[in-house]
């Protein structure tokens, strides 16, 4: 069990700031995931936590004791990567008992172990199995089981379900996620996948070229962007954002867009200049009275509910209401965004702060 | 563009069927998409369209005429796979001008310029086109090898998978363009997926295979809200429609073995008493995780929901499906 803290913590290889000054906590216990697209650091700071590299600068305590220069064999972790490595000429237990042998603990006792820990992963009749004939599923059952056998203070995974099918995937999900429940540890986990994130995660840092954008729960950082890169990176579809000219200062409580008035939450923060307006696509409704006008390009059906796309002055729109709403092509509707949900940023993609938003984006 | 037959049609590998009477018509001007898990037989109904495969019995027709005999390059088919295979010596036109050089067209040469021009144009890669194909992140070269086939007139297009290896948002993006290109086009497509996203956004009609048969034919919305089976129902739909024991919640109509439940058809707030396990904030809704009478249900909610973990709801089901001991849907 370990409570990890990243302090000012920066690395850099040559010329080139792979991380840029990070600080964020994970909590004894957490699953905490480590999000953002490929080569914005998050793996860096994986193998950072790892100590598989070192930082250039910064602070790693894991349960208090100040640990980045530290190499990975004097820290109680357990890693599992997205390529399971198993020794391919062992059997399944053998494979699992692996890290116990090599620290010389006693034959009955592995056994036990190994045992306790293929019942907790649902592998016990394959433990005496060639690892060559598994399935995807099952071999990452046995690279999961490797790291969780040796009762490691935290566990750190790299993107351990990118190598699996759509369907089987978010099975693996489901079930990582009942052994974290189950086990309690604390879990480091990376991935680019947004809905994996908000699904899994207990707190989510969503991280871009080094640095950490936004750090908090996942319903809070999808309601609360604090940036507009984290506003396009959450969310399928992601938030509309609609760019305007335009002046918000304390007290605003409405902007215009194209002439007409949108109300928004109460500003506590101002800005003007280029501006842009954040909206998620189910806090657009289709209103032929509204005043904001869009013309539907297309339509999408998912099922319970279909995405539609609108040309509006100020960019494209996509609103996710229910399917059995009929649309036509080429028509052309009102738009109404729901004022509570309402996001504004400045030029610097930085999000003002409204009466809405301070809580989330005020902690840090 | 013309409407493509399929009659009867039966293939094995060795011992393996991996298709069995399959009959397929496909409207001219539509967006087929076959969708069905790997090994359902998709990609062999393509390939015996395009003719890089023959079947052991039935026929293929393209515009009313017999396919039979018939070489790839005579059926006039334009196809696109998941692994864009560009020429990686040539630049992003001249891999786009290759198809319209073949000597069967015999294309001029303004008109080649003018094609690929336009087909450029419409998949924003106009600014690549001197290029080297290599030079391309993936999604434009994707953008590439599907242009590569737009640029012809072909009677069909055929796609297998060509978004899969694509980070989701070009995902997202060209979902979109496919659809539009397709509609202004009015091409007929055959396409393939494992992607339910894909089949319901894109589609005019879905076919569902199942171990080499073709089990459902239908809009995405007739599958979605009148799925044949329990196999048609779990194609579709995110989370996944809940298979239940018929008489969990009462009485079940004679002759059924299961409930089949989407999360739609989940009334919360009346009925029995169920756990929350776990409570999933996706953003736009919650998912929630239930354990009823020993069953795990899976189900969604508001996205500010109170539940939490280890609170009781009601639940109950709302005009659900039944099945029967086969998986047949029977109400």
């Amino acid at each position: 069990m370990a409570q990890i803290v990243i302090k000012n913590v920066r690395k850099e290889f040559g010329a080139f700031t792979a991380v840029q000054s990070s600080s964020f906590t994970i909590e004894d216990g957490e699953f905490f995931m480590l999000l953002g697209p490929s080569g914005c650091g998050k793996t860096t700071t994986l193998r950072m936590i790892a100590g598989l590299e070192l930082p250039t600068s910064g602070e790693i305590y894991i349960d208090g004791q100040e640990v980045s220069q530290k190499p990975a064999s004097k820290r109680d972790i357990a890693f599992v990567f997205q390529m399971f490595a198993l020794y391919p000429h062992m059997n399944v237990r053998k494979n699992i008992s692996y890290p116990l042998a090599s620290q010389g603990m006693p034959r009955d006792q592995v056994r036990a172990k190994v045992n306790e820990v293929a019942e907790i992963l649902g592998i016990t009749d394959l433990l005496e199995k060639p690892v060559g004939g598994l399935s995807g599923g099952d071999r990452q059952r046995v690279a999961l089981g490797r790291a969780i056998v040796r009762d490691p203070a935290c566990f750190l995974m790299d993107e351990p379900l990118g190598a699996l099918d759509a369907e089987f995937r978010e099975h693996m999900a489901l079930e990582l996620r009942a052994l974290h429940d189950r086990m309690g540890a604390t879990t480091v986990y990376v991935t680019h996948d947004q809905l994996e994130a908000m699904q899994m995660g207990d707190k989510i840092v969503v991280m871009n070229h080094g640095v950490v954008e936004q750090f908090g729960r996942p319903q809070e950082i999808y309601d609360w962007p604090a940036t507009t890169f984290v506003a396009k990176f959450i969310g399928s579809p992601s938030m509309n954002l609609l760019n305007f000219d335009g002046m918000v200062g304390n007290g605003s409580a409405s902007v215009s867009l194209s002439d007409t008035a949108i109300d928004i939450p109460e500003m506590i923060s101002g800005a003007n200049g280029t501006l842009t307006l954040g909206v998620r696509p189910e806090h657009v409704r289709l209103d032929d009275a509204a005043g904001y006008r869009g013309r539907i390009v297309a339509s999408e059906y998912l099922g319970t509910t279909q995405i539609i796309t609108l040309d509006t002055a100020c960019g494209a729109v996509k609103a996710r209401v229910a399917s059995d709403i009929a649309v036509k092509i080429g028509e052309t509707t009102g738009l109404r965004f729901d004022p509570r949900s309402i996001s504004l940023f400045a030029a610097n993609g930085h999000a003002l702060i409204s009466k809405a938003n301070q809580k989330v984006l005020n902690h840090g | 563009m013309a409407e493509v037959l399929l009659q009867n049609i039966s293939k094995s590998f060795g011992a393996t069927a991996a298709l069995q009477d399959v009959s397929l018509s496909i409207p001219d001007g539509s967006f087929v998409v076959l969708l069905g898990p790997t090994g359902a037989g998709k990609t062999t109904v393509l390939r015996m369209v395009s003719g890089l495969d023959m079947p052991d019995s039935g026929t293929v027709q393209i515009g009313g005429q017999s396919m039979q005999g018939y070489t790839p390059a005579q059926r006039n088919v334009a196809m696109v796979f998941q692994q864009y295979s560009l020429y990686p010596h040539l630049t992003v036109r001249e891999n786009m001008e290759f198809p319209l050089k073949s000597p069967l067209l015999q294309t001029p040469r303004a008109e080649i310029t003018r094609k690929v021009a336009e087909v450029a144009e419409i998949l924003q890669i106009s600014h690549k086109l001197d290029n080297k194909a290599t030079a391309l992140s993936g999604g434009e070269m994707q953008r590439v090898s599907i242009g590569r086939a737009l640029v012809r007139n072909p009677s069909v297009y055929l796609m297998d998978e060509p978004l899969s290896s694509l980070d989701a948002k070009l995902r997202a993006d060209l979902r979109v363009e496919l659809k539009n290109i397709q509609a202004n086009l009015g091409a007929t497509f055959l396409y393939v997926t494992h992607d339910q996203v894909e089949a319901m956004t894109m589609a005019t009609h879905v076919g569902v295979l199942d171990r080499g048969r073709l089990v459902q034919f239908g809009t995405p919305r007739e599958i979605y809200e009148k799925p044949v089976s329990i196999y048609a129902a779990g194609r579709l739909g995110q989370p996944h429609i809940n298979i239940l024991p018929a008489d969990l919640f009462g009485t079940a109509p004679h002759g059924a073995a299961n409930i089949g439940l989407r999360p739609e058809q989940i009334q919360q707030g009346e009925g029995q008493d169920s756990l929350v396990k776990r409570v999933e904030h996706l953003g736009d809704q919650t998912r929630l995780h239930l354990s009823f009478k020993n069953h795990d249900i899976t189900t969604v909610t508001d996205a500010h929901t109170p539940l939490r973990s280890g609170d009781i709801v009601k639940i109950q089901p709302l005009r659900p499906f039944y099945f029967d001991a086969a998986g047949a849907r029977i109400a």
